[in-house]
């Protein structure tokens, strides 16, 4: 059975009778029954993404926390990098003023995706889901901000916010400097990201509330749940597989928040964020390598809380 | 440049550089090894069908930042004139603006043009102590008409000239004639009139000084002319060069200044584009504008004739008001160029007169740097630039061209927006300014 095609593979897996008879042997037993061709494909489906894995993610990983040591500045041979040991992050935290700031905006940017974005995804999914006139409409209108690039994101909502010209001041009869004002501007720009997140969101969980089954709202409604009883207690645990996604979904976007503040104003006064603050010193003119990769270090950190916490959940998951 | 100089470059500037492909090298810079592979990436990636061509001693590539639509207009004609003087073809290799100055630094590693486009001051230095550009000592000894200011200004740190001016622009207060006339304030020439001249705007309900400060960089300009102004160019040199202390006493003047006259700038500055800026001096909104020369892009073909300026006035009696930003744009050549001759022809042409006097015909917003060009063809507003310039005892070019990239963005950028928010803290400014300048200066 060494050249079996492998369209054939299954046969592979020993029959229900095998398995009853040697349940003491049967590890053994198994592994031999794969054909050649089934080694060849496994052998190739694990290598080829672990060269990936390790060449484009852990490599670079290890390669920005060796750079974080030292003060490269892009220029010149990889011998005269100098040694600064970790005078890079004590000088992030203590003499780079927009560190701290940055800090804290992130964890305020997952803060209100968490309590205020992403609820209101899941609500609206839910509202779209009952196949109200025009949820088509709806569906579209409010998952375009995710569609559109995010130069006209930027460009959209600068005509919004401008102090002297845009549409909102203008609307209120205010003076508002929504951009320039470091107290407001991170609210102003939550609001647009949040914008977009709710499209994101709700268009996740819509099609996790497509794939429930209609029986089991039947069934409740038979007992006579109400609607929301029948959403808290029913549907919702249903869709736990979905709402992992969600949370894992928020919490990255969170993490990964760059986009609007860099078009807005690079990440300066009042939108500073850890990762708009590793572009301003790691691409571009600045060059600071050794700098900017100390603060990816700390992001790369910050992110491995996040993603042992899930894996822990997923994985005590999947032991049960 | 750096500015955007129309609305067509503003909004291209809105693409983050994630969108605009270089996200990925945020990824790779983070590999030691891809130094090399970046600077065969975006930027020579445009350039492959020059290096095609390059075997062939014909041609000579040039790698332009002059994306918009007029100055792109000049390089071409420029390049047309040279091929019919030299019978050399010069391809050119045009990169957005933004993205050309974020990428210099693995462009110039990797496979850069024969001949590229960039600006004089402490980063064209830069480049030419490391070995990225080539001397062209010998380009200057047959260029004509280009005074001892310019050669100054291209001459690196081994007293070799490294760079080709072409063309510059001022900096200076930006009013409209009309508005002046109405209110009939005159040009003040010492700080206390200014100041006076202030107030009263404020009282006919004039916002005094447009100011805008969003994108960063506009700050630095009044920061610049302040300094220049309190303390002299060679203090500006030199604070630049981190030599002396921004903890000194004479820093803080100049913060010192600034404050008192912050309230006479348009408030919150921090949200607004230097376009918005320039507007409310062309809604006559506003009483003047420090900035540049390119301001005057904000304003209709009818209304040139109505822009005015003078420069920012005396502080120092013993100082004087001669000094000022006027940045110069010009050209410099590879470390190794594939056809050395080909791309010393082409300074040699950029540099002369010829050359000059296409750009005269095109451009309105710059100068050009050649002094023997016919320059009849300039505007009323260009021709009053010149002489300004030409005045001039020191010309600076722009805090960001006269000191490190990395200190004037990550640094200087936040600390001047951090002064806007807060103007009393200066103290705790400069120690941090310090501290950061230390850090980065060292390494």
């Amino acid at each position: 059975m060494s050249d079996l095609p492998l369209i054939q593979a299954d046969r592979a897996v020993p029959s229900p009778a095998a398995t009853a008879t040697s349940t003491g042997g049967g590890r053994g037993r198994r592994l031999r029954l794969l054909s050649r061709t089934d080694r060849v494909v496994i052998t190739l489906m694990v290598l080829v993404p672990l060269l990936l894995v390790v060449g484009l993610v852990w490599l670079p990983a290890l390669a920005t926390v060796a750079l974080s040591g030292t003060s490269w500045d892009g220029i010149g041979p990889l011998s005269e990098i100098e040694w600064v040991g970790g005078r890079n992050y004590s000088d992030v935290v203590n003499i780079y003023p927009p560190f701290v700031p940055a800090i804290q905006n992130n964890l305020l940017w997952l803060a209100a995706l968490f309590v205020v974005a992403t609820p209101i995804g899941m609500f609206l999914a839910v509202l779209l889901d009952k196949e109200i006139r025009g949820s088509r409409f709806y569906q579209t209108a409010l998952y375009l901000p995710v569609v559109l690039s995010l130069a006209l994101i930027g460009f959209v909502w600068q005509l919004i916010y401008s102090r002297d010209q845009g549409l909102l001041n203008a609307v209120l009869g205010t003076q508002t400097d929504w951009y320039g004002d470091p107290d407001v501007n991170i609210w102003a720009v939550l609001f647009a990201a949040g914008w977009r997140h709710v499209g994101y969101i709700m268009l996740l969980y819509l099609a996790g509330l497509k794939g429930v089954d209609p029986s089991l709202r039947e069934a409740a409604s038979v007992d006579g749940a109400s609607e929301a009883s029948t959403f808290f207690r029913v549907v919702f645990p249903v869709m736990r597989p979905i709402n992992i996604i969600v949370l894992v979904v928020t919490v990255i976007e969170s993490l990964r928040a760059f986009d609007l503040v860099w078009v807005i104003n690079k990440g300066r006064n009042g939108l500073e964020l850890i990762s708009a603050l590793v572009t301003s010193n790691v691409v571009g003119e600045a060059s600071r390598i050794g700098f900017g990769s100390a603060l990816a270090t700390i992001m790369l950190i910050i992110s491995l809380v996040f993603i042992t916490v899930y894996l822990a959940v997923v994985m005590r998951e999947d032991r049960r | 440049m750096s500015r955007p100089r129309t609305e067509a470059e503003y909004l291209a500037r809105l693409v983050p550089p994630s969108v605009a492909g270089i996200g990925r090298r945020r990824l790779l810079a983070g590999t030691a090894g891809a130094g090399a592979l970046l600077g065969t990436g975006l930027l020579a990636g445009c350039g492959s069908d020059s290096e095609s061509g390059s075997s062939d001693s014909k041609t000579v590539s040039l790698g332009s930042n002059q994306s918009d639509p007029t100055p792109k207009n000049v390089i071409a004609k420029i390049m047309d004139g040279f091929k019919s003087s030299s019978g050399i073809e010069a391809k050119i290799n045009t990169v957005d603006h933004n993205t050309y100055q974020e990428n210099i630094n693995n462009y110039l590693q990797g496979k850069p043009d024969d001949v590229f486009m960039w600006f004089a001051g402490y980063r064209m230095r830069f480049f030419a102590a490391k070995g990225l550009a080539g001397d062209v000592s010998d380009v200057w000894g047959k260029l004509s008409g280009l005074s001892d200011a310019f050669k100054k200004a291209s001459t690196g740190d081994d007293g070799k000239q490294y760079f080709v001016p072409s063309s510059y622009y001022p900096w200076a207060v930006f009013y409209r004639k009309s508005v002046w006339k109405q209110y009939g304030y005159e040009v003040p020439t010492t700080l206390d009139q200014f100041n006076a001249l202030g107030a009263q705007m404020k009282k006919d309900g004039l916002s005094p000084i447009a100011f805008a400060d969003k994108d960063g960089w506009p700050a630095m300009g009044t920061f610049d002319i302040l300094n220049l102004r309190v303390n002299g160019y060679q203090f500006h040199v030199d604070l630049m060069a981190g030599k002396e202390s921004w903890t000194s006493d004479k820093v803080k003047k100049v913060f010192d200044t600034w404050r008192g006259l912050l309230p006479l700038h348009q408030p919150d500055s921090l949200g607004r584009t230097w376009q918005e800026a320039a507007q409310s001096l062309q809604q006559k909104k506003s009483g003047m504008y420090l900035l540049g020369l390119f301001v005057a892009q904000q304003f209709s073909n009818d209304e040139q004739d109505d822009l005015d300026f003078f420069t920012f006035p005396e502080i120092d009696p013993s100082i004087g008001a001669k000094a000022l930003d006027a940045p110069i744009d010009g050209y410099m050549m590879a470390r190794k160029p594939k056809s050395e001759a080909n791309a010393k022809k082409l300074l040699e042409f950029v540099g002369s007169k010829e050359a000059a006097e296409i750009g005269v015909k095109i451009d309105p917003a710059t100068l050009v740097a050649n002094s023997q060009a016919d320059t009849s063809g300039y505007t009323a507003l260009q021709k009053k630039a010149a002489e300004l310039v030409g005045s001039a005892t020191e010309i600076a070019q722009f805090l960001d061209r006269d000191t490190r990239p990395d200190f004037a963005s990550t640094v200087i950028i936040p600390a001047l927006q951090q002064f806007i928010k807060n103007p009393n803290d200066v103290d705790g400014l400069v120690n941090s300014i310090e501290n950061q300048k230390k850090s980065i200066f060292t390494s």
